[in-house]
């Protein structure tokens, strides 16, 4: 396997607040790599240091074996690096389908209307919003906005998808659907990073877990070993139940 | 295809209506009343591009008209150039100048970029007021043998009419073209939200400085050839603050996004403001009236008459765009 | 020499009168995001309310300062009602519009009472001669007034329990409704008092320049290029920026046709807002 986003020493400070310090790692072609770590972590600083919506202050961010540390987000996107965001940002005067429509539009094959509207339809087909197509995306549920999020990154016809908490907020049927779809996702040889919060979730999903604690990585292992870790297990005891989820899911 | 969409052989048929009616009897009244019902129109439509369609609120539209009719003015009268090719440099000329300021002020997002433009707006028309070869505070004038290779001043008014509800055609077919284009939806994205818009791929930067540019072309042209039809241009009312402000009024009257509200809103709040003007009780309170009536629409109809229509009858959508 | 000195202490004089407009603009802005269009006929409406007033009474102008404050806060809540409280938290383009129409309505009631002819308030202090030079009573005291208001609404802010309440707001809403501040109560105060400051600065520049109902739209424009000098939100910064947009007019009017003036100071307001968009004096943040 060969590495899809090599990720070299990347490091963001806002003030004096080190929010991501010095972080390596490698994701491959085809995996799912989960990110985790308590809040403040600085987990999503570093999707945004990755698809270019910081610019990291040291190290350097090679994606496809093109170096994007200096990449706005719109570049990264046109060369197949989509994200949704973990606050849910629908594009709300406009209908379901014209919002995965600009995904399609302005994504990697920076398609032309028309074929963005059928690889629209075809996409919301896939994630389950086919129904709600002309629906404004404003009257959809959370779920059914985080689907919306997913669904325009996908429209974009990413090699890498970034998903910032894709569970958060949603219910256990809504859980195991979307889990589902990440994994369709996988399949269909799409390579995933995504934050979670939802422990039993991401140990399930992931090939490798990368583990961040105040902006630095102090692991990055298949999910049975990162339980076993004794500094990520420091750093997750300022809320004592989460050893015991962890091992419980590994 | 844009050649099947109603609004277009609607725009046709408004613009084949408008030369035909004044024509028709040689009723020169008439086409005095409906050139401003035009310009009103155009200068809608094209600041609907930016706020409409982008959602950036451009408080010195206006500045654009003025430009182009001085640029416009100048050509032809000290340079002798011809009123059509005076016109479409001045649109280009115009349309240049604010690419090159759109990279800048564009870098300002909603009020700071609603304030910036009114500072360019002042700024060009202190500029103007002071440069020397377009006649300082006084202005210029147009030359009388500016009139002739139109064929005598009687003439090249009539020409001038026509020039202008082409140009007011061509401003709501532009507006019609780019709302169904790739260029149009990255356009509506930044209105809804820009930092998701770039997430997705919208080059946001360039995008809205085209678009500020393109917004400026048509009113530019539709400077010249107001200025030259009124045979003289001055700062105070090249740049009338008022009129900038009132195009906003016509937008939000009409309905902002929509090519149909733009043209109504322009068209209504036209007639109603030459009425107001003539009638000798209400000239006074022109004004109020318009101000009250901005209120009342965006209190009670945010999406002004368009928009009213949609909530009505839903399908209306559909044709109506 | 002492010409460009003389010139200059007088654009700091009426800079003091520009950064007191200012204030209620920048207080009303930092307070509730709402950039209002009103100021400028707020403006005109104190100039002509002084008139009046003054015509009325023929007493000491500057002590009608005090109703004219007080008629200025009346006037605010009136408007927040009418044109404001419906627009917060809205799209800029709502507030901006709403503000907007309430400006062309008093703009045409004006026009249709007092036409566009020029009025002046026919009231003088003495003033001081220095060598050759004489500094206009009414200069020195509407500064004075200037700064005594611009005090009192920081001391208002500081230590009362509104003012308070008022920063609190300003620093972040949400959190501040949390704590129990009634949030609709705070911005209508806020509106007013932001108000009062426009109705008063105008009432000041009667008493210094002839004024006709058109004249508050400069004085706006002005205002705008101090609060975004100054920052948003910093009502004390706006009154120091005020103070040096006069000492800039007063610097370069010996030296340049007065007419050049509002390329400067807005080209320089263009450029201050793409370089600083946060204000010359705040310190970016992250």
């Amino acid at each position: 396997m060969t590495a899809l986003l090599e990720v070299q020493g990347i490091s963001k400070r806002f003030g004096g607040l080190l929010a991501v310090g010095d972080v390596s790692f490698n994701l491959m072609e085809g995996e799912i790599l989960g990110l985790i770590g308590p809040n403040g972590a600085g987990k999503t600083t570093l999707f945004n240091l990755v698809n270019g919506v910081y610019k990291s202050d040291t190290g350097s961010i090679i994606f496809s074996s093109k170096n994007i540390t200096r990449s706005s987000p719109d570049q990264v996107v046109h060369l197949g690096l989509a994200r949704t965001h973990q606050i849910v940002r629908p594009l709300n005067g406009m209908s379901v389908l014209e919002n995965v429509t600009v995904g399609a539009c302005f994504g990697r094959e920076y398609q032309s209307r028309r074929t963005a509207r059928i690889t629209a339809l075809e996409v919301l087909e896939r994630v389950g919003l086919a129904s709600r197509a002309n629906s404004p995306a404003s009257s959809l549920t959370l779920a059914g906005k985080k689907r919306l999020e997913v669904a325009r990154a996908l429209a974009a016809r990413p090699k890498l998808l970034l998903l910032d908490e894709v569970l958060a907020g949603l219910n256990p049927t809504e859980i195991a659907q979307m889990i589902d779809l990440v994994r369709s996702i996988r399949d269909s040889g799409v390579s995933v990073f995504m934050i979670e919060h939802v422990m039993q979730a991401i140990m399930n999903l992931s090939d490798r877990i990368v583990v961040l604690n105040l902006g630095r990585k102090i692991a990055e292992a298949p999910p049975r070993e990162v339980v076993q870790n004794p500094d990520v297990i420091v750093a997750y005891l300022g809320s004592p139940d989460i050893l015991d989820k962890l091992r419980g899911s590994a | 295809m844009i050649l099947r969409r109603p609004l277009l052989w609607l725009i046709l048929l408004l613009a084949a209506l408008f030369a035909w009616l004044p024509l028709h009897g040689n009723n020169v009244s008439l086409r005095e009343d409906l050139i401003l019902v035009a310009l009103a129109i155009i200068l809608t439509s094209n600041l609907n591009l930016m706020i409409g369609y982008t959602g950036y609120v451009n408080f010195g539209h206006i500045v654009f008209y003025g430009l182009g009719g001085y640029v416009g003015v100048y050509l032809m009268t000290v340079r002798g150039w011809h009123l059509v090719p005076s016109a479409v440099t001045a649109g280009f000329a115009v349309s240049l100048m604010a690419l090159l300021f759109g990279l800048g002020i564009l870098r300002l997002r909603g009020a700071y970029f609603a304030l910036a433009t009114i500072g360019v707006l002042v700024a060009v028309q202190s500029f103007v007021s002071n440069f020397e070869p377009w006649g300082r505070s006084t202005g210029m004038y147009v030359s009388f043998e500016s009139y002739a290779p139109l064929g005598g001043p009687r003439h090249a008014l009539w020409t001038t009419y026509f020039l202008i509800v082409a140009v007011m055609a061509l401003s709501l077919i532009l507006s019609l073209g780019i709302k169904a284009s790739k260029f149009g939806l990255g356009l509506f994205a930044i209105r809804e939200d820009e930092d998701a818009a770039i997430v997705l791929g919208v080059n946001a930067t360039i995008y809205k400085a085209i678009i500020y540019s393109v917004s400026a072309f048509l009113p530019a042209v539709a400077g010249t050839l107001m200025f030259f039809k009124n045979g003289t241009i001055d700062p105070s009312i090249a740049f009338e603050f008022m009129l900038s402000l009132e195009g906003i009024v016509m937008l939000m009257l009409g309905g902002q996004g929509t090519v149909a509200g733009s043209a109504l809103g322009g068209g209504l709040y036209e007639r109603l403001r030459s009425y107001l003007l003539t009638s000798p009780r209400l000239s006074e309170f022109h004004l109020v009236i318009a101000g009250a009536l901005l209120l009342l629409v965006i209190r009670l109809a945010p999406g002004g008459l368009i928009g009213w229509l949609y909530r009505l009858v839903p399908r209306s959508r559909e044709v109506i765009e | 020499m002492s010409g460009i000195f003389a010139s200059m202490i007088d654009g700091l004089l009426i800079g003091s009168v520009y950064g007191l407009a200012a204030m209620g603009l920048s207080l009303i802005w930092g307070v509730m995001d709402v950039i209002n269009l009103t100021h400028g006929a707020m403006i005109a409406l104190g100039m002509f309310g002084m008139y009046l007033l003054f015509n009325a009474t023929a007493i000491n102008a500057y002590l009608l300062l005090a109703p004219m404050i007080a008629g200025g806060l009346i006037l605010g809540v009136i408007i927040y009602w009418l044109a404001v409280n419906w627009v917060v938290d809205r799209p800029i383009l709502m507030s901006l519009l709403s503000t907007f129409a309430v400006n062309m309505m008093v703009i045409g009631i004006g026009t249709a009472i007092w036409s566009t002819s020029p009025y002046n308030v026919d009231f003088s202090v003495p003033g001081i001669t220095v060598g050759e030079y004489t500094f206009t009573g009414n200069h020195m005291f509407a500064a004075l007034s200037a700064v005594l208001i611009a005090l009192l609404l920081e001391m208002f802010l500081r230590r009362t329990r509104t003012g308070k309440a008022i920063r609190a707001v300003a620093d972040n809403r949400d959190a501040a409704e949390l704590m129990g501040i009634s949030s609709t109560r705070v911005l209508m105060v806020a509106f007013a008092i932001g108000i009062a400051l426009a109705v008063a600065s105008g009432a000041l520049v009667s008493t210094l320049f002839p004024f006709t109902i058109l004249s508050g739209a400069g004085y706006q424009l002005k205002s705008f290029v101090v609060t975004v000098l100054a920052g948003l939100g910093k009502p004390f910064g706006a009154l120091v920026a005020g103070v040096l947009l006069g000492l800039l007019e007063g610097a370069v009017s010996p030296f340049i046709a007065i007419s050049w003036i509002p390329l400067i100071e807005f080209g320089l307001f263009v450029l201050v807002l793409i370089v600083f968009p946060r204000g010359i004096f705040s310190r970016a943040t992250a």
